[in-house]
């Protein structure tokens, strides 16, 4: 086990490596695995998500950059030279072998002695609750069971520096998911393996995983815990695409007052946190982003309301059994869709909308993301960006 | 029950196939049953002879012989033609022009129509003009096709391997470019040596693909007519005589038809035997 480093890796698919080929991949991906943790690849199908896996493992030499493990430069190393583990998309299973022979075979091939592979072998399959099925043909068992078994080969060879896990439940029933994730996550506890999940599913991304790496188009857009994802998403499109549904992103100008900063969205003031910082709007594009399970219904009727509040026309209400969806337009901002995510127990679940009606709704500051040109504007920023007089 | 209307109008539309069965298969297969049970001397002489033709032709010390031969040439292409077309398909390249080249050179001979290919091996084979006859006896080889028994089987075998090869290989090509390439990843992560990954993934992958060329190739090899028939005309002696041949020799040359058509009722009864058995072994292979 050790830590793993990826330093600059980039990777084109079209030219030889040392070359600067502009179609790329991966560009530039600088990350640090450290031992013994969970983490997940999240992004879309096509985001490069399984191109960095193939070249954790080996299975891909980047165009540039290094892979370290354990400080040891092993980026021209073959799988076969590293110490890797990988459970494939659809369980890869040698069909002629015995559930038993199938654990054996990694160790077999690296030349142990019998009793040692034996030893293996059963406290593995005992973890996985494979022993009654050690004697049959590995074909006969379950597509889960044989997820497990291809985790069971990664397994077997204790000094493995990382598992590496590519889209694992693709082919895996709904009922099946669930207990195989929670076999993983038993599995991590008992035996401390770096685990790096690859998915494009975010919950299996965000309940698996201690830290959750997000891609997109060959780069990393943000890293973090599933909580600093969902409350502080570092860039619109993370906020678009994890949670469900997605951020509310819009275009806005932020003005600075008496009263602190003010963001302007079509003709509606609203007020930001004061840490969204003081000075004059900073250049480039800014947007407004705030998650629908944040934004607050203050009113059902739809008469002038609250200070502050926003009009909203409601299009559609989707009754979801635990929560509510409403989509509408706000009012007075070129007719921009709003999301908004109504739970069962918040103090907005008995108000009655409808699809046709009005309601107003509040962003409360503390909720509120601001974006420039896509990525996150952290606190003090803004000041910072004050030109000198 | 359930009340059908009954009508006899479908009859109609069955008719012209029926006809066209009967003309080209039924008709001409009865036509053979009654000829095996007779002795036909001329157009309006004949005699009824029971399964006298099927006893002697069961007691036929040359049709043995060629039953025989016939079994050995099969078994042999079998034993050289599996083992050879999946080794060239494991060699052959992957991506590429090499790719197009491979195959349009591996699907020449199988391109060729039957009696060519016995006309090239007939010349190519020749001592005097012909290229491999004649390197052979450069090179010190007593060989000449037309004269030794053991020579003419060999021309013909390696007639067979050059002509089927191709489609064996061909067959395990595609089989292998089916398997996806996250198990040659997991063999190699798992350590497997060359030999490993072919003995636990190519082979087992390959079983089913293995099965349809064992299956075309034993039963192209056992209706092998044309292309001995072009090369060594059945020679010397009885060396190259196949079933089909000895069959032919026996109907249209000596216009035996009687225990001409007893014996291919025979050569019927156990080709439809064979299938039978590929076939029932076919699917086990395919749930298995």
């Amino acid at each position: 086990m050790a830590e793993i480093i990826l330093q600059g890796i980039s990777h084109s698919y079209d030219e030889k490596r040392g070359s600067t080929a502009p179609n790329l991949a991966l560009r530039d991906v600088e990350l640090r695995w450290r031992d013994g943790g969970a983490y997940a690849l999240l992004g879309p199908s096509g985001c490069g998500k399984t191109t960095l896996l193939g070249i954790i493992s080996g299975l891909i030499q980047p165009t540039r950059g290094h892979v370290l493990y354990g400080g040891k430069d092993v980026t021209m190393l073959s799988s076969r030279e590293r110490n890797i583990a990988q459970v494939f998309q659809f369980p890869v299973i040698y069909d002629t072998m015995t559930v038993r022979q199938n654990l054996a075979f990694p160790l077999r091939n690296r030349g142990l002695a019998t009793a040692e592979i034996d030893r293996r072998v059963e406290r593995i399959a005992d973890s996985l609750e494979l022993t009654a099925m050690l004697p049959l043909r590995a074909t006969r068992l379950t597509a889960d069971q044989k997820q497990i078994l291809s985790l069971g080969r990664g397994l077997v060879r204790e000094d493995v520096a990382a598992i590496l896990f590519d889209e694992p439940l693709t082919v895996i029933d709904p009922h099946r998911k669930w207990l195989l994730r929670r076999k993983l996550k038993e599995i991590h506890k008992q035996f401390r393996h770096t685990l790096i999940y690859v998915t494009h599913d975010q919950t299996e991304a965000l309940t698996f995983a201690d830290e959750v790496v997000v891609m997109q188009t060959g780069s990393v857009l943000q890293r973090g815990t599933p909580e600093a994802l969902f409350r502080r998403p570092a860039h619109t499109y993370v906020g678009y695409f994890i949670g469900s549904p997605g951020m509310n992103v819009m275009p806005c100008d932020v003005s600075q007052d008496a009263g602190g900063a003010r963001a302007r969205v079509g003709t509606h003031d609203i007020a930001l946190a004061p840490h969204t910082g003081a000075g004059p709007a900073p250049s480039g594009s800014l947007e407004l982003g705030i998650r629908p399970e944040h934004v607050v219904v203050v009113d059902g009727a739809g008469d002038a309301g609250a200070e502050g509040s926003l009009p909203v026309s409601v299009i559609t209400v989707e009754d979801h059994g635990r929560f509510r969806i409403v989509t509408g337009t706000l009012a007075g901002a070129g007719d921009r869709r709003l999301k908004i995510r109504i739970g069962h127990h918040g103090p907005d679940r008995a108000l009655p909308i409808a699809a046709g009606g009005s309601i107003r709704v509040r962003f409360p500051p503390e909720h509120i993301c601001l974006y420039r040109d896509s990525k996150i504007v952290e606190s003090g920023e803004l000041a910072a960006a004050e030109p000198s007089p | 029950m359930i009340d059908k209307t009954r009508s006899n109008k479908a009859w109609l539309f069955v008719l012209p196939m029926t006809m066209l069965v009967a003309f080209s298969a039924i008709v001409p297969l009865m036509t053979v049953v009654n000829y095996s049970v007779q002795d036909i001397f001329g157009p309006n002489t004949k005699v009824y002879v029971g399964f006298e033709w099927f006893r002697k032709a069961l007691r036929d010390s040359e049709l043995h012989a060629a039953f025989l031969r016939q079994l050995l040439f099969s078994f042999s292409t079998l034993a050289i033609e599996l083992p050879f077309g999946l080794a060239v398909s494991l060699v052959m390249p992957r991506k590429g022009w090499a790719v197009s080249a491979a195959l349009v050179v591996l699907a020449l001979p199988l391109l060729i129509p039957w009696n060519v290919v016995g006309t090239i091996w007939q010349i190519f084979g020749r001592t005097d003009i012909g290229m491999g006859g004649a390197a052979l006896v450069k090179l010190g080889l007593n060989y000449n096709y037309t004269a030794d028994r053991v020579d003419a089987w060999l021309t013909v075998l390696v007639m067979d391997v050059w002509h089927w090869t191709p489609l064996v290989a061909l067959l395990c090509y595609s089989g292998l470019r089916a398997i996806p390439n996250a198990y040659y990843q997991a063999a190699s992560i798992d350590g497997a040596s060359g030999w490993s990954v072919f003995r636990y993934i190519q082979l087992p992958k390959l079983k089913n693909v293995l099965v349809i060329a064992v299956l075309l190739r034993f039963m192209d090899s056992f209706m092998i007519y044309t292309e001995p028939f072009v090369v060594t005309g059945g020679g010397p002696g009885n060396s190259t005589t196949f079933l089909s041949q000895f069959l032919t020799r026996f109907a249209v040359g000596q216009f035996d038809l009687g225990p001409a058509a007893a014996f291919s009722l025979i050569y019927f009864v156990f080709i439809l035997f064979f299938c039978y058995v590929f076939y029932t072994v076919m699917n086990r292979v395919g749930q298995g």
